[in-house]
C-alpha cells in the first residue's frame, strides 16, 4: 500500500492573516492595482542611494505598514520569515537586523511569498510561536543586474521574458481573529522539464504550478469550483496557457477561476514583455488586492500558488535546465470585515 | 547605389547577429565576440578588405570591422618589428576607439545616475 504523501498541510487551529503591508515602485503604482498598495514610490531609488538600499526600504516599509495596521510593535512578533532574490538574501538579512525580530531567512525564488506564509502559519498552528511576519521583496533593477544584464549593458530581452516587480509585501500571522483565514498549504516539489532559457521562466514554471494545484485538489478532495480564485504567481502570458493545458490533461479545467499575478499587476501597455515576476509580484497582489477582496467578502476561498525558478546565473551559464517549484496557500474569508 | 549596398551588407551582418541571438540563444556578449573573431578571420584570408571596398560603411560600422582592424594593426607592426610586433601592433588602429570608450564611459558614469 502506498504511503500517503503529506504534501498538503491542513491547519488544526484557526490561523489568521491578521494584517498585511505592501510597498511598491513607480511602475506598479501606475498599474491597475495601485489603489490597493499601502505605499508607492515614484522613483526606483525610493529616496535611497542604491537600488539594493531601495529594495531594503520597500521591505521595511511593507513590514512597518503591516505592524501598524495590526497595532503591534516589532517586539511583540516572535518570528520574522523573509526572503528575496538577491545573493545571500541580503535584503531580508539586513531588514532583520533593523527589526530585531528572531529571524529565519528563506529562499524559494519567486515562490518565497507563499513559502514564508505557509511555514509561518504552520509554526503558529503548532504553537511554537504566537505571531510571525512573512515578508518578501524584489526590485526590478537589482534583479536585472543579478539575473540578466545590467540595464546599461543594453542587451535585448525577448518577448517571453518577464519584468521583475519592484516592491515588497508582508503579512502578520497569528491566532487572533481577523477577516482572512489561512487554512491549508501545499508544499511543492522541484520540476525541470528541460527548459534552459532564463528568459522563458513562464514555460519552465508551469509544470511545477500544475503539479502543486493538482496535488492540492487531490489531497483535499475538492473540485476546482470550490475555489473562487486559483491565483498563480508569475507564469505570465507564456506560462498561463501551458498551465491550463497541463491541468486540463489531468482532468481539471481551471480556466474559469484562474488568474496570474504577473498579468494583474501591470496594464498590458506598460511594456513588461510577458508580464510581471519576482517575489513581490505574488506578494503585492495577494497582500494588497486579494486580502482586500477576502475582507470585503467578494472572494470566499482562494488558492494562491506562488511559482519560483530556483536557478542561479552560474547554473544557466553552465547550460543547466531551470529547476522550478510552486507552493500553494489557501486563504479564506472569515467574515467580520467591512462589506 | 553605394548607400544601398552599405545598407544591405550592414543589414545582413545584423541579421546574422539577430539569428545568433534568437535561434542559437547566444548572449549579446557571445555575439560581439563571435563577430570580432569572424572579422579577424575573414581579414586573415584578405576577404574583409574586399568587403569594405564593396560595401563601404556597411562593412566598417559593424563590430566585425573591429576584428579586421585588430588583425591589420598586428600584421603591419609585425612586418616592421618582427614577431613582437604582433603584441605591439594589435591595438594600433583601434587605440583611438578603445581610449574614447574608456574616457566617455568614465565621464558619463561620473555625471549621470542610471534610471532603471
Amino acid at each position: 500500500m502506498a504511503v500517503k504523501r503529506k504534501q498538503t498541510w491542513q491547519f488544526k487551529n484557526d490561523i489568521y492573516l491578521s494584517s498585511t503591508g505592501t510597498a511598491t515602485g513607480p511602475k506598479e503604482a501606475q498599474g491597475p492595482l495601485s489603489s490597493y498598495f499601502d505605499q508607492s514610490y515614484d522613483d526606483l531609488y525610493c529616496g535611497e542611494d542604491s537600488w539594493e538600499l531601495a529594495e531594503r526600504r520597500l521591505m521595511e516599509d511593507a513590514v512597518m505598514a503591516c505592524l501598524k495596521k495590526a497595532n503591534q510593535a516589532a517586539s511583540s512578533v516572535d518570528l520574522y520569515l523573509a526572503g528575496d532574490l538577491l545573493n545571500q538574501i541580503v535584503t531580508a538579512n539586513f531588514s532583520a537586523k533593523k527589526l530585531q525580530i528572531p529571524y529565519l531567512g528563506m529562499f524559494g525564488a519567486c515562490s518565497t511569498s507563499m513559502e514564508t506564509l505557509a511555514v509561518g502559519a504552520a509554526l503558529v498552528d503548532a504553537g511554537f510561536i504566537d505571531r510571525a511576519i512573512a515578508a518578501v521583496s524584489s526590485h526590478n533593477a537589482t534583479a536585472e543586474r543579478q539575473f540578466r544584464n545590467p540595464t546599461e549593458y543594453g542587451g535585448p530581452k525577448p518577448p517571453t521574458s518577464e519584468s521583475t516587480v519592484t516592491g515588497a509585501g508582508a503579512g502578520l500571522i497569528s491566532r487572533e481573529a481577523s477577516p482572512v483565514k489561512i487554512t491549508e498549504a501545499t508544499i511543492g516539489k522541484v520540476f525541470d522539464w528541460g527548459i534552459k532559457d532564463a528568459n522563458d521562466m513562464g514555460s519552465a514554471m508551469a509544470p511545477a504550478a500544475a503539479d502543486t494545484i493538482a496535488s492540492h485538489l487531490t489531497q483535499t478532495g475538492r473540485e476546482v469550483s470550490d475555489y473562487d480564485l486559483i491565483l498563480t504567481g508569475d507564469l505570465s502570458s507564456v506560462g498561463t496557457p501551458i498551465l491550463k493545458e497541463l491541468l486540463y490533461e489531468r482532468g481539471y479545467d481551471i480556466s474559469s477561476v484562474h488568474q496570474d499575478c504577473g498579468l494583474m499587476v501591470y496594464r498590458p501597455d506598460q511594456k513588461v514583455f510577458a508580464g510581471g515576476s519576482g517575489c513581490a509580484c505574488s506578494a503585492v497582489v495577494t497582500y494588497g488586492y486579494i486580502v482586500d477582496e477576502l475582507t470585503r467578502g467578494n472572494l470566499q476561498r482562494v488558492l494562491v500558488v506562488a511559482t519560483g525558478s530556483l536557478h542561479s546565473p552560474t547554473m544557466v551559464q553552465q547550460k543547466e535546465a531551470l529547476p522550478t517549484i510552486a507552493h500553494g496557500v489557501v486563504l479564506e474569508a472569515a467574515g467580520g470585515g467591512e462589506s | 547605389m553605394e548607400y544601398l549596398l552599405a545598407f544591405i551588407v550592414g543589414g545582413l551582418i545584423c541579421v546574422i547577429g539577430q539569428i545568433l541571438l534568437d535561434v542559437f540563444k547566444l548572449t549579446p556578449a557571445h555575439v560581439v565576440v563571435s563577430f570580432v573573431v569572424a572579422g579577424a578571420v575573414l581579414d586573415g584570408f584578405g576577404l574583409y578588405d574586399r568587403l569594405i571596398e564593396f560595401a563601404g560603411a556597411g562593412a566598417t560600422v559593424p563590430i566585425t570591422s573591429f576584428g579586421h582592424s585588430l588583425l591589420h594593426g598586428a600584421m603591419n607592426e609585425t612586418e616592421q618589428s618582427g614577431v613582437l610586433g604582433l603584441a605591439i601592433g594589435i591595438f594600433q588602429l583601434t587605440a583611438a576607439g578603445i581610449s574614447s570608450a574608456i574616457l566617455f564611459g568614465f565621464i558619463v558614469a561620473v555625471i549621470f545616475k542610471p534610471k532603471g
